[in-house]
């Protein structure tokens, strides 16, 4: 028995090379549990008080549920936008882009059509949607040189008056059968809306910290003339990553038809605003080259944690818009007093 | 120059101590500036000197020591009250505005009003003075800061300084983004000063500067003063890199190993050209040579380098790597046939500073270590590791933050990068700037290794000392053209200097 163990060893020692091993604490803390200890505690703070103040109606299952559901939509597109952000850029379009997505996708000539064919022609019109928005706004970024913010807020404006013009202003109420029953589908009790919340955060998580396309990514934001002279198709990329972000405005799209049962150019206004919100919460830096998913999951929730308790207390919602204010702000100085500390997250 | 050595001086420091979250950056340095001299500060990077200017100039305050400035006990409190002193900070990251014009840019912070009202014809005319005083009287004092320059940038920075009522002006490397003839300049800049009576305070990398300008030395070493108040004039070299480094340095530069006659041509550049920059460059380099470029700054030097890795886009003329042309303008392209550059603007071009050092090391390869789209981590900080520890990077700690590197060890983390990918061709863009003396000399034996181990190699510096020291062959390039090619046994720092200024008068 020895000898083969005494094999084992000693290919190994060599390999994982002692010392130069991060520690275990070392590594807790420098993963995303860690890094992001702090949004995990003002979660657990936000819990105990909705549960002193509201009791059972906040701290159940079914309320637990709500929060989340109501969380994944705003959650999704900002997912996407955590990408444009860590790369050093901005999406201003998103809530737009979902909203022209919506309706697009519930024009009376696209519900026939799905009637006809399959419903799954619903699903994937704003998800084609979200993806050309966002080959528009990473071309005329990339490569017009147009500075983010301008460009995507041209894109704002542009896609909501498109929304408005092809639906007339009116709401489209959604009968397509097949599509509603999916939407509204749910998978061992917990409703669809939250399934692909997380199906996307996963992903996402997997994107940005074991691919070469996260990499890039945070290479691009963290300095964009070493990664160009570095051999990195530093515009190439940049028109993915907005690509990415509206294909997860155009996923949004769909779970808000479904919630909704309608289709309006009204839909995602101001998201921008809330995602934003949620990601810089969430730890990532305006200035790019650092962030993380899990942070901006944590964000989100924040925020609908934070609106599910001050309904739960039948409490104004203008009080709760400067709470909001102040997570914001008290979010931002804390960042940057411990941003400095330690290398980048992922 | 000082001839009485009795002079009361103007500043005395004595014992000054100064730690930061438990890390002793100054453990009792002692500092005796003299009115009208230049006395200048050496040591290693991180031997405390940007921490004891920061404490001269009110920026921190110290925990113990004594500060005598004009015979009485001070505590500069702050920035405004060291100013108030007359000790003026030159900063190495140059602190002008750019949007803002050049006497704007000199009053910034106590403009010249009334009522709130801006005086502006008051403070051109005071800008005016001041760049007078500076020898820069062609400089219009209405021309937006933007345009200048480093150099001219250095001016207003020095008339800033100057517009308080100063009597000491510390200079932090001043040299740094500066060429010899630039150099010469500001030499001449600061004898102005001191025949008008203020006392500088100039700190550099460059012994050979210190040489020129300076009257005495302080050396500081590991945040203690080694030696206070030298003279100049009796020190030699050797014993001020001693007191530097705690070592003696033998030769800095390594011996050349002949390139092999049947060593193929790797990189060959043919009639290349950017419009208004520079035309009809041609050179080919061997795999083993290392071909110095030399030429003032703005001669195009950096442009050349640039254009060859097409992070410019060529108006004329191609480059062929090992027989592969490339597309001009694709860094992508070049780096693929084995090109890699190490930038002139380390920091802002090269590194990204608050990534990992092993991300760094692998920014032009870690694709390699994916398989469809998904890295291995592990294996790729491993390659990193063994590659740092290749080239003795210090500290060999793969997780650490790039920015906390000196500047030597950044320099390792590019070459450690090419390294990695493999790279046949390597262009070098000013690979000591920023980098202490103790570091050089490793720098320059690792640079002499890669060419030794087939690499060809292309050089541009500053220091003309350091394109003889280390390239077999020399291209002086003055306005945009080669003007010669000399083997660099051939010919001398004088040699080059005359070619270079020829070049320029032309």
């Amino acid at each position: 028995m020895s000898e083969p163990n005494g094999a084992i060893a000693a290919q190994t020692v060599p390999e994982t090379g002692g010392e130069n091993r991060p520690g275990v604490l070392r590594r807790i803390m420098s993963g995303s549990v860690g890094r992001n200890l702090g949004l995990v505690i003002a979660l657990v703070v936000l819990v105990i008080v909705g549960t002193v103040t509201a009791g059972d109606r906040f701290a159940s299952y079914d309320n637990f549920l709500t929060i989340i559901r109501f969380a994944s939509i705003i959650g999704v597109i900002s997912i996407g936008l955590t990408f444009v952000i860590i790369a050093g850029g901005i999406d201003l379009s998103v809530g737009s882009v979902m909203g022209l997505a919506t309706v697009v996708a519930s024009l009376t000539a696209v519900q026939a059509a799905a009637t006809q064919s399959s419903w799954l022609l619903m699903v994937l019109i704003p998800v084609g949607v979200g993806i050309a928005a966002g080959l528009i706004n990473g071309i005329v970024i990339a490569y017009g040189n147009v500075v983010a913010f301008m460009a995507t807020l041209a894109m704002l404006v542009g896609a909501r008056g498109l929304a408005e013009l092809i639906s007339g202003r009116r709401t489209q109420i959604v009968i397509e059968t097949g599509f509603l029953q999916f939407t509204r589908s749910s998978i061992i009790g917990v409703p669809l809306l939250i399934w692909v919340f997380l199906i996307v955060a996963i992903l996402a998580w997997f994107l940005l910290n074991r691919t070469t396309f996260g990499r890039r990514t945070v290479a691009i934001g963290g300095n964009r003339e070493a990664s160009r002279l570095a051999g990195i198709r530093v515009k190439r990329h940049l028109v993915y990553v907005y690509v990415l972000s509206g294909l997860t405005a155009g996923i949004a799209g769909i779970m808000m038809l479904g919630r909704t049962t309608a289709g309006t150019s009204t839909h995602g206004g101001l998201y921008e605003l809330d995602a934003i919100a949620a990601v810089v919460v969430g730890g990532t830096l305006l200035i790019g080259g650092r962030g993380t998913i899990v942070g901006t999951v944590l964000g989100v929730l924040i925020f609908s944690t934070l609106t599910n308790v001050f309904t739960q207390n039948n409490l104004d919602t203008s009080v709760q818009s400067i709470t909001k204010g102040l997570i914001i702000v008290v979010a931002v100085l804390l960042q940057q007093r411990f941003a400095s500390r330690g290398p980048s997250g992922t | 120059m000082i001839d009485d050595d009795h002079s009361e001086p103007l500043l005395r420091v004595h014992g000054i101590t100064k730690a930061f979250a438990g890390v002793q950056a100054l453990k009792g340095v002692d500092l005796e500036v003299r009115p009208a001299e230049v006395h200048c500060l050496l040591g290693q990077n991180g031997a405390g000197k940007s921490t004891l200017i920061k404490v001269l100039s009110g920026v921190y305050q110290p925990d113990g020591g004594v500060i005598r400035w004009q015979g009485d006990e001070v505590s500069i409190i702050h920035p405004v009250f060291a100013l108030g002193l007359g000790i003026a900070t030159m900063y190495q990251e140059l602190d002008v505005v750019d949007g803002l014009t050049i006497a704007e840019n000199i009053f910034l912070g106590h403009e010249r009003s009334s009522g709130g009202l801006l005086k502006v014809k008051e403070a051109n005319r005071a800008a005016r003075a001041l760049l007078v005083r500076l020898g820069h009287g062609n400089l219009s004092p209405s021309t937006e800061v933007g345009r200048l320059s480093a150099a001219n940038k250095q001016i207003v920075s020095m008339a800033r300084a100057l517009s308080h009522d100063t009597k000491l002006i510390i200079m932090d490397e001043p040299s740094a983004v500066l060429d010899s003839e630039e150099v010469r300049n500001l030499f001449r800049v600061i004898r102005e000063l001191t025949a008008q009576g203020v006392a500088v305070v100039y700190i550099s990398h460059r012994l050979e500067e210190i040489r020129q300008i300076g009257d005495r030395i302080t050396v500081i070493k590991d945040g203690s003063s080694m030696a206070v108040g030298l003279s100049v004039a009796d020190t030699s070299t050797a014993d001020l890199i001693t007191l530097m480094t705690g070592r003696t340095v033998a030769n800095v530069f390594p011996d050349r190993v002949p390139v092999p006659a049947e060593a193929p041509v790797l990189i060959e550049v043919a009639g290349l050209g950017l419009r208004g920059i520079f035309a009809d460059v041609s050179l080919s380099v061997r795999g083993g040579e290392i071909v110095g470029l030399a030429g003032l700054v703005g001669s195009g030097r950096s442009e050349i380098l640039e254009t060859i890795y097409g992070a410019r886009k060529a108006s004329a003329g191609h480059v062929t790597v090992a027989g592969v042309r490339l597309a001009a303008g694709s860094v992508n392209d070049a780096v693929k046939a084995g090109i890699g550059l190490a930038p002139e603007e380390r920091k802002s071009q090269g590194l990204i500073l608050d990534e990992q050092v092993y991300r760094n090391v692998t920014l032009s390869t870690f694709a390699r270590f994916a398989r469809g789209g998904f890295l291995d981590e592990r294996r790729e900080r491993q390659v990193a590791l063994e590659q740092m520890q290749a080239l003795e990077l210090r500290p060999a700690d793969p997780d650490r933050a790039t920015r906390t590197l000196s500047g030597g060890n950044q320099q390792k983390v590019l070459l450690a990068r090419w390294l990695l990918h493999g790279t046949k061709v390597l262009l070098l863009d000013e690979p000591t700037r920023g980098v202490d003396v103790g570091a050089r000399a490793e720098i320059y034996a690792l640079i002499r290794r890669l060419a030794a181990a087939g690499t060809a190699i292309i050089l541009v510096s500053s220091e003309i000392e350091e394109v003889i020291g280390l390239a077999d062959r020399v291209l002086v390039i003055g306005d945009g053209e080669v003007l010669t090619t000399t083997d660099a046994h051939a010919i001398d720092e004088a040699g080059v200097l005359d070619l270079v200024m020829k070049g320029a008068a032309a």
